[in-house]
C-alpha cells in the first residue's frame, strides 16, 4: 500500500553529490491494507468539521482572468459576478487616454466574505488585447505573465525555508469573451484559444448575447463549439480529465448543451414584477439578469463559483502547474523523466514564454 | 505531454448543496432589497483584523462588501467533499516495550479487533512492523496505518534500542521528499505514509521515567508529535497517580523534551484543549472485553475485587485520549506533521546537502545558482580527472612501446650475431671443401700415373712385376 522507503537510486549525478545513504533499517516494506468492520462509533468523520474549520480560518485565494476586446462587457461582467464594484469600467475612462499600444495585464485584489468565508479575489484585466491593427502575437504577454505566476510559485516551492502558506498568485480561471456575432469565431480566438488552452483553464463566454435571439444564440453556440472541436481546443472542464461517470455524465451535459455561456452583465437594478432585480433597460423591455430565460448569466455564476470553484484550483494546482513544473526542470537537463529537481539546473526565466508542447 | 491522472475531483451539484449554501437565496423571497442586504461577517479578534488591514494596505487590496449572495460560501464544502472522495490517511506509532498493551489500546481506541497476535520478547534488534487499515464510517474512509515497536526495551543491551524508530520516521520523510523533487510527481496520488502521531507508552511503576524513556522521546520530539500515555493504568491507585502524573511532567519539562500541545488557537476548542493539557500524560486502560455492568455491556475488565471500565472518566482517561485523538485534534496533528516536522526534515536535508538560501554576500541564493555552482565544480572535478585518466594512459602505452623496442632490438642483435655465426661457419667448410677437393684432385693424379707406370712396368717384366705390382699395391694401400 505504501512505499516504506525510497527505492535504491541509480542515476550518477544524484550520487557523485550527495553522500551515501545510511544503510536502510530492518523495516517492512509494504504494509497490508485489511478492511475492517467498525464495531461502534469512534468519531472519524469528525475530520471532516476540523478540515472544514481550518480552512474558514485560513481563507481562500482566487484567481480570475478576463480576455477579450474592449468594449465586449468584461469589468461589467465580473462586477455581476461578485456583485460589487470589482474592475472599474472603460467607458469611465478619461475620453483621451489612448488605447494602449501593447496588451498590458492588470491584477487587482480584493477581499470579499461571505458567511464566515474569506475570499481574496484577484481580476487580471487585459485591456489592449485585440484592439490593435496588426494583432500578431498579442496572447504572447498573457501567456508569459501566466507562467511567471508559475515560475513565482515554483520558486517559492523549491527554497529551503518555504513560508508556511505560499501565496497562490497562479491564474485560476480565464474567462475568454466571444464577440457576439452571430457567424463564427475569428482567426484571434482560434489563436488565442489554441494557445492558452493547454496552460491554463480557459471557459469561453460570449458576451453581450441579447444582441441575439433565441435561434440565432443556439445556433451560434452550436457553431462555436464544432469550431472548438475541430481546432482541437479542450476547454474547461476538459474532457481527459473526468475522473467517474458521475463526473463525465455531469460535465458532458454541460460541455455539450450549455457552453459557451451567454451571458449579459449589469450592475444597474431595476423594478420588474415587484421585485428589483439586476437587468439592462430598453425600449422593448427589461433584460433580466439572473433570469435564465433571457440569458445563461446564473448558469455560469454558478458553474463558476458555487460548484467548480475548488475544482478550478486544484486543475490549475495538479495539472497546469505540474505541467509547467516539468517542462522547466526537464529544460537545459536532458535528463530522462522521473529524476530528482537535484539532477537538473533550473534556467533563468526565458524572455518569451516557453514552448507548448504540442 | 499530459497523462498526469486527475484527482478525484468534488462536484457539487445544485441539487446536492446542503441547506446552509443558499439561505439567502433571493430569488423566491418578495421584499429583499440588495442595497440594505448587509454580508453576514463573523466577528474576529481584533488583533487579526488590524493585521489583515495592514497587510491588505500593503498589497494594495481593496476590501469590498458584496451587494449580494455570490455564493462562495460553500467553498469549504467543495473542498471537503473532495478530500472525502480522496479519502484521509492518519498514521499512528506506537513505541513502547513489548507486553505493555500498545495493541490492545489501539483495538480499543479503533473499535475494532485488529488481527495481531503476541509478539516474542526475545528478539535481537528492535523491529517496527507496519499495518494498514481502511476504516469507514458514515462517508468518510480512513486509511489508517500503525506501526508498533517490536522488541522496544527487550535487550540487556538497550543503546540501539531507539534508532530504528528514528530510522523509521526519516525514512517516511525521505520518500515525501523524493516523491516532492521529482520532475513528473503526483502528489495527490501519493500515499502519506509520514507518521502524524506517536504514543509513547510509560510504564506504571509509579517512580519516575526510565532512561531508555527520557532517551527516546528527546530523540524522537522534533520529528514526531508524542503525546505520552501511562500504559495500564488500573495498576496505579489515584492518589499516586497524581504525584506519577506531575513526577512525568516535571521531568519531562527539566529535560527540554517537547511533547504535544494541543492546540489553543481556535476559540471553540481552546477551552477544552487547554484543559487537557493538564491531563497529560493520559492514563489509559485498554480493554476488547465486554462486561456486564448495571445493565449494560462495557467494555471493561473484570478483576475479583471489581471492574475497571474503560469508558469511565473516574476510571482512566480512554475517553478524553480518543477525544483529543481523533475527533479533536486529528487534522490538527497532520497538519503539524506537514508544515513543521516535515519541513524541518526537509531543510535540514537540503542544507545537508549544501543548498542555501542565502549565498555568501547575504543576497539571496537561489536553489538553481547554488546548483549551477555545484555543477561547474562537479564537472571541473570530472574534467580534470578525466585528464588525469588520459594522461596515465598515454604513459603507460609509452612505457609499453619502450620495452617492446627494446625486445625487438635484443632480438635483432641475436639475429645478426647468429647470422656472422653462420657465415663464419660456411665460410670454414668452404675452405674445408678446397682442400679436400685438391686432394682429391691430387689423389687422382697419382692414381693416374701409377697406373701408368704400372702399365709399362707389367708389360716389360711380366710376373715379377705382378708381384712388385702386389707388393707395391699392398705398399700403397
Amino acid at each position: 500500500m505504501s512505499k516504506g522507503l525510497p527505492e535504491a537510486r541509480t542515476d550518477a549525478a544524484m550520487s557523485e553529490l550527495v553522500p551515501e545513504p545510511r544503510p536502510k533499517p530492518a523495516v517492512p516494506m509494504k504494509p497490508v491494507s485489511i478492511n475492517s468492520n467498525l464495531l461502534g462509533y469512534i468519531g472519524i468523520d469528525t475530520i471532516i468539521e476540523q478540515m472544514r474549520k481550518k480552512t474558514m480560518k485560513t481563507g481562500f485565494d482566487f484567481n480570475i482572468m478576463v480576455v477579450g476586446q474592449s468594449g465586449l462587457g468584461k469589468s461589467t461582467l465580473v462586477n455581476t459576478l461578485f456583485k460589487s464594484q470589482v474592475s472599474r469600467k472603460a467607458s469611465s475612462w478619461n475620453r483621451e487616454e489612448k488605447i494602449p499600444k501593447t496588451v498590458e495585464i492588470k491584477a487587482i485584489g480584493h477581499v470579499i466574505e461571505e458567511g464566515g468565508v474569506k475570499m481574496k479575489l484577484t481580476v487580471i484585466d487585459t485591456p489592449g488585447f485585440g484592439d490593435q491593427i496588426n494583432n500578431e502575437n498579442c496572447w504572447e504577454p498573457i501567456e508569459k505573465y501566466i507562467n511567471e505566476q508559475y515560475e513565482k510559485f515554483l520558486k517559492e516551492e523549491v527554497n529551503i525555508a518555504r513560508k508556511k502558506r505560499i501565496p497562490d498568485t497562479r491564474v485560476h480561471c480565464c474567462l475568454y469573451f466571444i464577440s457576439p456575432t452571430g457567424h463564427s469565431l475569428r482567426p484571434l480566438d482560434l489563436e488565442f484559444m489554441k494557445h492558452l488552452s493547454k496552460v491554463v483553464n480557459i471557459i469561453p463566454v460570449i458576451a453581450k448575447a441579447d444582441t441575439m435571439t433565441l435561434e440565432e444564440k443556439s445556433e451560434f453556440k452550436q457553431r462555436v463549439r464544432k469550431e472548438l472541436e475541430v481546432n482541437g481546443i479542450e476547454f474547461y472542464p476538459q474532457k481527459e480529465f473526468d475522473e467517474d461517470l458521475e463526473d463525465k455524465t455531469e460535465n458532458d451535459k454541460i460541455r455539450q448543451e450549455s457552453m459557451p455561456f451567454a451571458v449579459v452583465g449589469s450592475d444597474k437594478e431595476y423594478q420588474v414584477n415587484g421585485k428589483r432585480v439586476l437587468g439592462r433597460k430598453t425600449p422593448w423591455g427589461i433584460i433580466e439578469v439572473e433570469n435564465l430565460n433571457h440569458c445563461e448569466f446564473a448558469l455560469l455564476r454558478d458553474f463558476v463559483i458555487r460548484t467548480h470553484l475548488q475544482d478550478l484550483k486544484e486543475v490549475t494546482h495538479n495539472i497546469h502547474y505540474e505541467t509547467y513544473r516539468a517542462k522547466r526542470l526537464n529544460d537545459n537537463g536532458g535528463l530522462p523523466p522521473g529524476e530528482g529537481l537535484l539532477g537538473t539546473v533550473l534556467p533563468s526565466v526565458p524572455a518569451t514564454p516557453c514552448p507548448t508542447a504540442e | 505531454m499530459r497523462c498526469l491522472s486527475r484527482p478525484r475531483l468534488c462536484r457539487v451539484l445544485p441539487q446536492r448543496r446542503s441547506p446552509r449554501c443558499c439561505p439567502q437565496d433571493r430569488r423566491s423571497s418578495s421584499a429583499a432589497l440588495f442595497q440594505s442586504h448587509m454580508p453576514t461577517k463573523t466577528t474576529c479578534p481584533s488583533s487579526q483584523v488590524s493585521d489583515d488591514e495592514q497587510k491588505q494596505k500593503r498589497e494594495n487590496i481593496r476590501s469590498l462588501t458584496m451587494s449580494g449572495h455570490v455564493g462562495f460560501e460553500s467553498l469549504p464544502d467543495q473542498l471537503v467533499n473532495r478530500s472525502i472522495q480522496q479519502g484521509f490517511c492518519f498514521n499512528i506509532l506506537c513505541v513502547g516495550e513489548t507486553g505493555i498493551g500498545k495493541s490492545t489500546l489501539i483495538d480499543t481506541l479503533f473499535n475494532t479487533n485488529f488481527e495481531d497476535h503476541e509478539s516474542s520478547h526475545f528478539y535481537p534488534h528492535v523491529r517496527l512492523k507496519a499495518q494498514t487499515y481502511e476504516l469507514h464510517e458514515s462517508n468518510v474512509r480512513l486509511k489508517l496505518t500503525i506501526v508498533n515497536t517490536v522488541g522496544f526495551g527487550d535487550q540487556i543491551n538497550k543503546e540501539e534500542s531507539y534508532q530504528p524508530v528514528v530510522d523509521y520516521i526519516d525514512a517516511q520523510f525521505e520518500a515525501y521528499l523524493q516523491e516532492e523533487l521529482k520532475i513528473k510527481r503526483s502528489l495527490f496520488n501519493y500515499h502519506d505514509s509520514r507518521i502524524h502521531v506517536c504514543l509513547y507508552f510509560i510504564s506504571p511503576t509509579g517512580h519516575s521515567l526510565k532512561t531508555l524513556d527520557l532517551l527516546t522521546m528527546k530523540t524522537l520530539d522534533s520529528k514526531v508529535n508524542i503525546i505520552p500515555v501511562i500504559a495500564k493504568a488500573d495498576t496505579i491507585s489515584k492518589a499516586e497517580l497524581q504525584k506519577f502524573k506531575i513526577k512525568l511532567m516535571s521531568e519531562l519539562v527539566s529535560n527540554g523534551v517537547q511533547i504535544y500541545q494541543f492546540p489553543t488557537d481556535d476559540e471553540t476548542i481552546a477551552k477544552i484543549n487547554a484543559s487537557m493539557n493538564g491531563h497529560l500524560p493520559f492514563a489509559v486502560v485498554g480493554s476488547m472485553d465486554e462486561v456486564k455492568v448495571g445493565n449494560k455491556m462495557v467494555k471493561a475488565r473484570q478483576y475479583p475485587w471489581g471492574v475497571v471500565q474503560v469508558e469511565n472518566e473516574n476510571h482512566c482517561d480512554f475517553v478524553k485520549l480518543r477525544e483529543m485523538l481523533i475527533c479533536t485534534n486529528m487534522e490538527d496533528l497532520r497538519e503539524q506533521t506537514h508544515t513543521r516536522h516535515y519541513e524541518l526534515y526537509r531543510r535540514c536535508k537540503l542544507e545537508e546537502m549544501g543548498f542555501t538560501d542565502v549565498g555568501p554576500e547575504n543576497k539571496p541564493l537561489s536553489l538553481q545558482e547554488t546548483y549551477e555552482a555545484k555543477r561547474h565544480e562537479f564537472y571541473g572535478e570530472r574534467q580534470r580527472k578525466e585528464e588525469e585518466m588520459k594522461q596515465m594512459f598515454v604513459q603507460r602505452v609509452k612505457e609499453k612501446e619502450a620495452i617492446l623496442k627494446e625486445a625487438e632490438r635484443e632480438l635483432q642483435a641475436k639475429f645478426e650475431h647468429l647470422k656472422r655465426v653462420h657465415q663464419e661457419e660456411r665460410m670454414k667448410l668452404e675452405e674445408k671443401r678446397r682442400l679436400l677437393e685438391e686432394e682429391i684432385i691430387a689423389f687422382s693424379k697419382k692414381k693416374a700415373t701409377s697406373e701408368i707406370y704400372q702399365n709399362q712396368s707389367y708389360m716389360a717384366s711380366g710376373s715379377n712385376l705382378k708381384k712388385d705390382k702386389d707388393r707395391k699395391n699392398s705398399n700403397f694401400m
